[in-house]
């Protein structure tokens, strides 16, 4: 621990909290058992703040800041849940199923989804916008894994952890918006990679049937991620 | 003057399809059609699927059978994997697929087609249904209840509480049998076998009504087509194809269902997007045949069970060498009951169904697969092709409903002819129109590989192709 860290107090849903100024309100609030939603966030990964899920309001601040890169503050007031937060990770979550090809009834992850439990949790019930149906790849080259694009909702989870926890980095993303994939090497089929090592954290931290191991079928794909921060932890120690 | 019918919507039955009769200028019957108007979607919509996804994907075709396609899909896909399944897994499945066998026969004869039976064909629509049914039979609406509850709670007790079980998959099946499961069951069997024999004694009874209508409810030759086990006994999951003539002489035997596009081609008709099965050895249409529970009772030498061999005896003496009226149907469905109710209960006293070894686990070994089964409507069958990482290339279904939609349209234009006189609609004309249709159980969700209910209508068209009488019903 960094040594002299000071302490921040502020509020967060009316609890008066004492922070070190390094944290973020994410894991301010995690210690406190004030739950946000995440989606591209995963402990033990760094923070990309992609999803946009984990907007919080503060006080004083018209613009929503993501919870996961949002460093607190002295004074700081935030809200963590409001009917305005809430509108808005619903219109997030029913984009994201818009986008792709998410049939949960017959996914390998039903189940033991983050992206289904989080719409369950926000009482999505429909989508209020067209399904845009892209014809999208399944490449089943890898001897035990496989990719299905159309559940990947481009979170880099799988990116971050093979570069910064297995250290291959044989995980990136090409295209831009619509259009962006995560790839393998230089989009080469998975099974034809150099530098993967077959290690399945990828997979594990996939939060959707997008990555998942062979053989598997409906719903029985649950994924393991208790390793993360323990790997982590051990690294730093070993240091 | 010419005219024809068209019956829209067809109640009572699962999915939806048009019928027009044509008549001609003294105002006979001369054509009848059963067009089937939506469009098939699922094959293309696997395309590039994994195959291990198959089983639950096709589930989906029908909420009324599912279990039927998960069978015959999760087959399809052990031959894929190129896998023997575990013994106890096959025994397990053949159990799942009798469950929903005699869930579905009696959804069909208690719900769809008892108020026809029972109230008669000529009782007014309004109150021909099973909710009057409550007070005129209320013992035969109770057991029809409760054997469809026990059909689906085989089905939950063994696949979990979803109309689409995952618990059938490539390689066999995910969790073995409990003893508690197995004892559940058990206890629920002689319930349903008292049940079951009180309703075949109840038609036993009223069948006699019905003269006309087992005379010209599609009753004509045809050939029959089924699987049979190896003692030529009566079988639903494995087996081999075996066809009969309408004088019940074998015309195929111990043929490989694998093979069946040696025997099986698919005309099609620019008026129906449900395609016409026919055996080719005779051409099209002379290839006619018949699928489901009255093929399937004239092509076994025996049902192998008691309480069945006896009723299939007596069913014999309806026909020379086979029984060929389509209203036998109901008869032959309520025998299939019994039968499934006596074999789970033979699969559940052999002592290895509890084996807790009952998947196999392999990569896509084949290129191909097919997956043949005895749904409760008939003949299913899978097949599908992969590429090298087991993604769908290609899959071709051929359903029960596909396979008798021949002799439905020939059934329907017999019963027409026999009953609708004239260019004004009966009710009881057009209620024996769809009632040759329930008769023959057919699932058009099924058939046409579409999700969902749709409506059926009946159009009366005149010689001149002018529009005499439409109807349309819910
Ligand atoms: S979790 Fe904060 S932006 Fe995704």
């Amino acid at each position: 621990m960094k040594p002299q860290v000071k302490i921040k107090t502020l509020s967060i849903d009316g609890r008066d909290i004492g922070a070190r100024e390094d944290e973020t309100i994410l894991e301010v609030a995690r210690e406190n058992g004030i739950a946000i939603p995440t989606l591209c966030w995963l402990e033990g990964l760094s923070t990309v703040g992609a999803c946009r899920l984990c907007m919080v309001e503060i006080e004083g601040s018209s613009r929503l800041l993501p919870a996961c890169t949002t460093h607190v503050e002295e004074g700081m007031r935030i809200a963590t849940d409001s009917e305005r937060l809430r509108r808005y990770r619903r219109q997030i979550v029913e984009l994201i199923f818009s986008e792709r090809n998410h049939v949960c009834s017959v996914c390998v992850s039903n189940g033991h989804c983050e992206l289904q439990s989080l719409a369950q949790a926000l009482g999505i019930v429909r989508v209020h916008v067209p399904y845009r149906y892209p014809r999208l790849d399944v490449d089943a080259s890898h001897p035990r894994f496989v990719v299905d694009h159309n559940r990947c909702i481009l979170c880099t989870r799988c990116v971050r952890v093979c570069d910064e926890v297995e250290g291959a980095h044989t995980w990136d993303v090409s295209g831009r918006g619509v259009d962006a994939r995560v790839i393998t090497d230089l989009a080469q089929p998975w099974g034809a990679s150099e530098s993967c090592t077959g290690c399945g954290k990828c997979v594990h931290v996939c939060p959707t049937g997008a990555l998942f191991e062979k053989g598997k079928s409906v719903a029985e794909m649950s994924k393991r991620r208790q390793f993360l921060p323990y790997l982590t932890l051990m690294r730093e120690e070993r240091r | 003057m010419t005219s024809t019918i068209t019956i829209d919507p067809l109640t009572r039955v699962e999915g939806h399809g048009r019928i027009t009769i044509q008549l001609d200028d003294q105002g006979f019957v001369s054509d009848a059609h059963f067009h089937v108007t939506q469009l098939r979607g699922f094959e293309k919509l696997c395309e590039g699927r994994p195959f291990y996804e198959m089983p639950s994907l096709m589930a989906r075709i029908c909420g009324i059978c599912p279990v039927s396609h998960l069978i015959a899909s999760a087959k399809a896909c052990d031959e894929i994997m190129a896998v023997k399944i575990p013994d106890t897994a096959m025994k397990l499945r053949r159990m799942m697929n009798l469950a929903q066998i005699l869930q579905s026969h009696a959804l069909n004869f208690f719900h769809l087609s008892s108020p026809d039976l029972l109230l008669g064909m000529d009782a007014d629509p309004a109150t021909r249904n099973v909710f009057s049914m409550a007070s005129t039979h209320p013992q035969l609406v109770r057991d029809g209840v409760r054997l469809r509850q026990i059909g689906q709670l085989i089905i939950e007790l063994l696949g979990g509480k979803r109309i689409h079980p995952a618990w059938v998959v490539p390689g066999g099946v995910t969790e073995p049998l409990s003893v508690e499961q197995r004892d559940t069951i058990l206890r629920m069997l002689p319930e349903a076998l008292t049940i079951t024999l009180r309703t075949i004694d109840l038609f036993k009874g009223i069948v006699d009504r019905f003269p006309e209508e087992t005379r010209a409810f599609g009753n004509f030759p045809t050939l029959f087509m089924g699987l049979v086990d190896d003692r030529g006994g009566l079988e639903h999951y494995d087996g081999t194809l075996r066809i009969v003539d309408a004088a019940g002489s074998r015309v195929a035997d111990g043929f490989d269902p694998r093979r069946y596009r040696e025997i099986i081609g698919e005309a099609v008709e620019p008026w129906s997007f449900l395609k016409f099965p026919y055996y080719i050895p005779r051409g099209y249409p002379e290839g006619i045949y018949r699928v489901g529970p009255l093929a399937r009772l004239n092509v076994v030498d025996t049902a192998l069970t008691r309480w069945a061999d006896q009723e299939l005896a007596e069913f014999r003496q309806l026909g020379h060498g086979t029984v060929l009226s389509s209203f036998h149907y109901h008869y032959a469905r309520l025998i299939e009951i019994l039968f499934a109710v006596e074999r789970i209960e033979q699969l559940l006293s052999e002592k290895e169904i509890l084996s807790t070894h009952v998947r196999a686990h392999a990569a896509p070994n084949a290129a191909e697969g097919i997956g043949v089964s005895e749904a409760p409507r008939g003949l299913l069958i899978h097949h599908y092709r992969v590429d090298g990482q087991g993604l769908i290339e290609w899959a071709n279904l051929i359903i029960a409903t596909g396979h008798n939609n021949l002799a439905m349209n020939r059934a329907i234009l017999q019963v027409a002819k026999r009953f609708i006189r004239g260019d004004r609609l009966q009710e009881g004309m057009l209620n024996r129109v769809e009632a040759v249709i329930r008769a023959f159980d057919p699932c058009l969700s099924c058939s046409t590989h579409a999700v969902g209910r749709m409506p059926l209508a009946i159009d009366l068209v005149g010689a001149q192709g002018e529009l005499l009488h439409e109807l349309r019903r819910r």
